[in-house]
């Protein structure tokens, strides 16, 4: 129970649920490991043998397309066989709970469980009950649980901010938007601390941001103005459309004006900085169209490296 | 039936006994602590206590029994055999059964099934409103004839502060005294963990302090207005002890209790979202973990109590944020004391004192001592003998606590009820 329950004795990565306490040569060792599948992607047949023969489960018990999506791909050009569940609909509305439902299909023999879910701390309760069922041989990678973590997109991030910065020991860096409920916010924060980005900044109003997010390492901005200045790279969150209006925010449109990216507040950053968004977009919102699609966006190719990050982290855990 | 405890050493803080002594027992009753045998005393059993304390049984301000209503989570049966093993030989428990205590026959039926002698006595605390839903009276007198000894609300808020106003007005009427735990319902709403840097960092919802604040200046002043007798419930932060603190020097008749767990665990506690360290209220920070544990030595917080929550497998084995809060405690109560006083380098009648005395006088009832003439409740337990909390040696039905695993120091040998040898773990 006290130690990581993501890794193994020797220190290698079993799971992957959180990048929170995870090392440098770990989170590196993945990026490094993603590098040679970007190029599978180029190639004619797309196709590795590497997890050929392995059950990839995507338990989905949120919805979600994209990331869904992007494990499928990822497990397929491992040449894995890949399961969909999407439990929303299936079993937790029949009241099966959820180790039942995990006991039921690590009885399928399953290899992997890439799984997503509201609450947080789900992927660990999982990893704990096939170690404590003898079944720790069955690897679970968490694609977003609650508003803990999602351990895959920050990697992903953290992929595309070393694509296009090369070294992170001079960034600045700037999260903005729903840190409050982002689980992509805390993998980011996590990951650019353990990767030595110096200056680590969060801009939101006060009702998107945990209290004590500044125990996390970073810089505080309300001022969407002040917290832009000079950053390399402007890391934008979505917000929810249930907190749009309501007692958190009163409108989009007083977001937008304040919080949204624009070209205006994108020039008081470096004039080479880059702009990411975990996708989905709300244009209009949280950014505007002319940034979104404009030249500092590095938003698509995000998508594409997603894949190979998630061929990496699938083929680790199928060999350690 | 007469009992001899010898070879023991007798701690009774309400009497201020705390030496090598004997206790003798005749006809349920306590015939003399402390001292030499009345006349003509002739024992026909005698308990050997070398090595071991003999103090006053153990008074829980809170444990639930979940009957009835909730009997797949545990019975009377089994948390009774809890008490007796972690020396508890009177108990409250809180209205929020199913039906909830709202109604004098379900009073009397709880009573009567408790009745047994191996069983601790039960003092029920009644529901102030019906259904404990905040709306309208219950019948406080009817249930106090039934053998309700408080009302209030177990952890559930009455939102009208009118009703609330008029709950206490009339519980003042007769004298009961209201028990109420302080949280605001708008701004715990949805909060799973205390709201600072673990549950941002773990994205858990989060119940900030000033719920419990804000709640407690209503109670209050409320308590205030109205005269009431006011026991509060869970104190869970640094900020609520100076607040009742403050309220008492000013003359409200107020008084506290705080939960075992919170006196030794913190918000770090939930480590891998562990769901035994779900509770309610939630494990605050160190710092309020600190003032809690400085609070009830000193003598702020009155009492110290296991709120006993047993919780069925199913839903405690879920996501941290599904789980049922609560966790079990009737035996973990005497050892959690212990290592409390251990480690506040307190002296062990003190300790002591806040799980005999202190909780007796709030409940208005006689035991907590050996005063002779008081009910034999007795509780005999070996200081240095070590035990390991694990699923098997739990004879409560509820399995969720977070000391699961750990090492406390403070084993029970045996508790008397009214002489009535309760629970022998002489061999254990």
């Amino acid at each position: 129970m006290n130690r990581n329950p993501q890794l193994n004795a020797h220190g290698e990565l079993q799971h992957l649920i959180t990048l929170e306490g995870l090392s440098r040569e770990i989170i590196e060792g993945i990026l490094d490991t993603a590098g040679p599948f970007a190029e599978v992607a180029e190639r004619e047949v797309k196709k590795v043998p590497l997890l050929r023969g392995k059950s990839v489960f995507n338990l989905f018990f949120e919805n979600s397309t994209r990331t869904r999506t992007t494990f499928e791909i990822a497990a397929k050009r491992l040449s894995a066989d890949v399961i969909n569940l999407n439990i929303n609909t299936s079993s937790s509305s029949k009241g099966e709970s959820l180790l039942d439902t995990v006991d039921n299909l690590a009885a399928m023999q399953a290899d992997m469980f890439v799984v997503r879910h509201a609450s947080s701390g789900a992927p660990y309760l999982i990893a704990q009950h096939l170690a404590a069922t003898g079944r720790s041989h069955i690897r679970v990678i968490n694609a977003g649980d609650g508003r803990h973590a999602h351990p895959t997109q920050g990697l992903l991030d953290m992929y595309t901010i070393r694509h296009y910065k090369k070294d992170f020991t001079g960034l600045t860096v700037a999260v903005v938007g729903d840190v409050l409920h982002s689980r992509v916010a805390r993998s980011q924060i996590h990951a650019l601390r353990t990767l030595g980005v110096p200056e680590i900044r969060v801009i939101a109003p006060r009702t998107l941001l945990p209290t004590g997010v500044a125990d996390m390492g970073v810089r505080v901005f309300q001022d969407m103005k002040d917290g832009l200045k000079g950053v390399d790279v402007v890391m934008m969150l979505r917000l929810q459309n249930e907190r749009m209006q309501g007692a958190l925010l009163p409108s989009p449109q007083e977001y937008f004006k304040y919080y949204g990216l624009t070209p205006d507040k994108l020039r008081l950053a470096k004039p080479d900085a880059i702009v990411m968004h975990p996708g989905p977009m709300n244009r209009g919102i949280e950014i505007d169209s002319a940034v979104a699609d404009g030249s500092h966006s590095v938003i698509l190719p995000q998508v594409t490296f997603g894949i190979a990050v998630r061929m990496a982290v699938m083929s680790m855990l199928a060999g350690n | 039936m007469k009992i001899h405890i010898k070879n023991g050493h007798v701690i009774d803080p309400a009497n201020g006994i705390d030496r090598a002594a004997d206790v003798f027992i005749a006809k349920g009753k306590i015939v003399g602590a402390g001292g030499t045998a009345p006349a003509g005393f002739e024992a026909n059993a005698t308990i050997d206590a070398t090595g071991c304390i003999v103090c006053p049984g153990l008074v829980d301000l809170s444990a639930r029994l979940r009957e009835p209503g909730f009997e797949y989570r545990a019975t009377l049966e089994s948390e009774m055999a809890a008490a007796a093993a972690g020396g508890v030989t009177s108990l409250a428990c809180p209205p929020d059964t199913d039906p909830p205590l709202d109604e004098p026959g379900l009073v009397e039926m709880l009573k009567h099934r408790a009745r047994l002698p191996e069983f601790a006595h039960v003092y029920p605390v009644g529901a102030l409103t019906i259904n404990l839903e905040g709306k309208r009276l219950t019948e406080m007198a009817e249930l106090a004839e039934a053998g309700c000894v408080a009302f209030g609300q177990a952890n559930i808020p009455v939102l009208d502060t009118q009703v609330l106003m008029r709950a206490m007005q009339y519980a003042a009427t007769f004298g009961f005294s209201v028990w109420l735990q302080a949280q605001d319902p708008y701004l715990a709403k949805n909060g799973v963990a205390h709201d600072g840097e673990i549950s941002a960092r773990l994205g858990l919802a989060g119940i900030p302090v000033v719920a419990e604040t804000i709640a407690l200046a209503t109670i209050l002043h409320l308590a205030r207005e109205t005269g009431v007798r006011l026991h509060l419930t869970r104190i869970s932060s640094a900020d609520g002890i100076e607040m009742v603190a403050a309220a008492r020097a000013t003359g409200i008749a107020v008084t506290c209790d705080v939960a075992v767990h919170h006196l030794h665990l913190c918000d770090q506690d939930i480590g891998f979202f562990n769901p035994n360290a779900r509770l309610d209220p939630p494990l605050r920070s160190q710092r309020d973990r600190d003032a809690l544990r400085a609070g009830l030595a000193s003598g702020a917080i009155n009492a110290l109590c296991s709120d006993h929550t047993p919780v069925d497998d199913d839903a405690k084995q879920t996501p941290f944020d599904e789980a049922e809060p609560g966790a079990t405690g009737l035996e973990l109560l005497l050892p959690l004391t212990l290592k409390w006083a251990t480690e506040m380098k307190l002296p062990l009648a003190t300790a002591l004192a806040r799980v005999t005395s202190d909780p007796a006088r709030i409940l208005g009832i006689g035991g907590g001592t050996l005063t002779p003439g008081a009910p034999a409740d007795v509780c005999v337990f070996d200081p240095q003998a070590p035990s390991r909390i694990g699923r098997e040696m739990l004879k409560s039905q509820g399995k969720n606590t977070p000391f699961l695993g750990q090492e406390l120091m403070g084993r029970v040998r045996c508790t008397l009820i009214e002489g009535h040898l309760a629970y022998d773990g002489a061999f254990a």
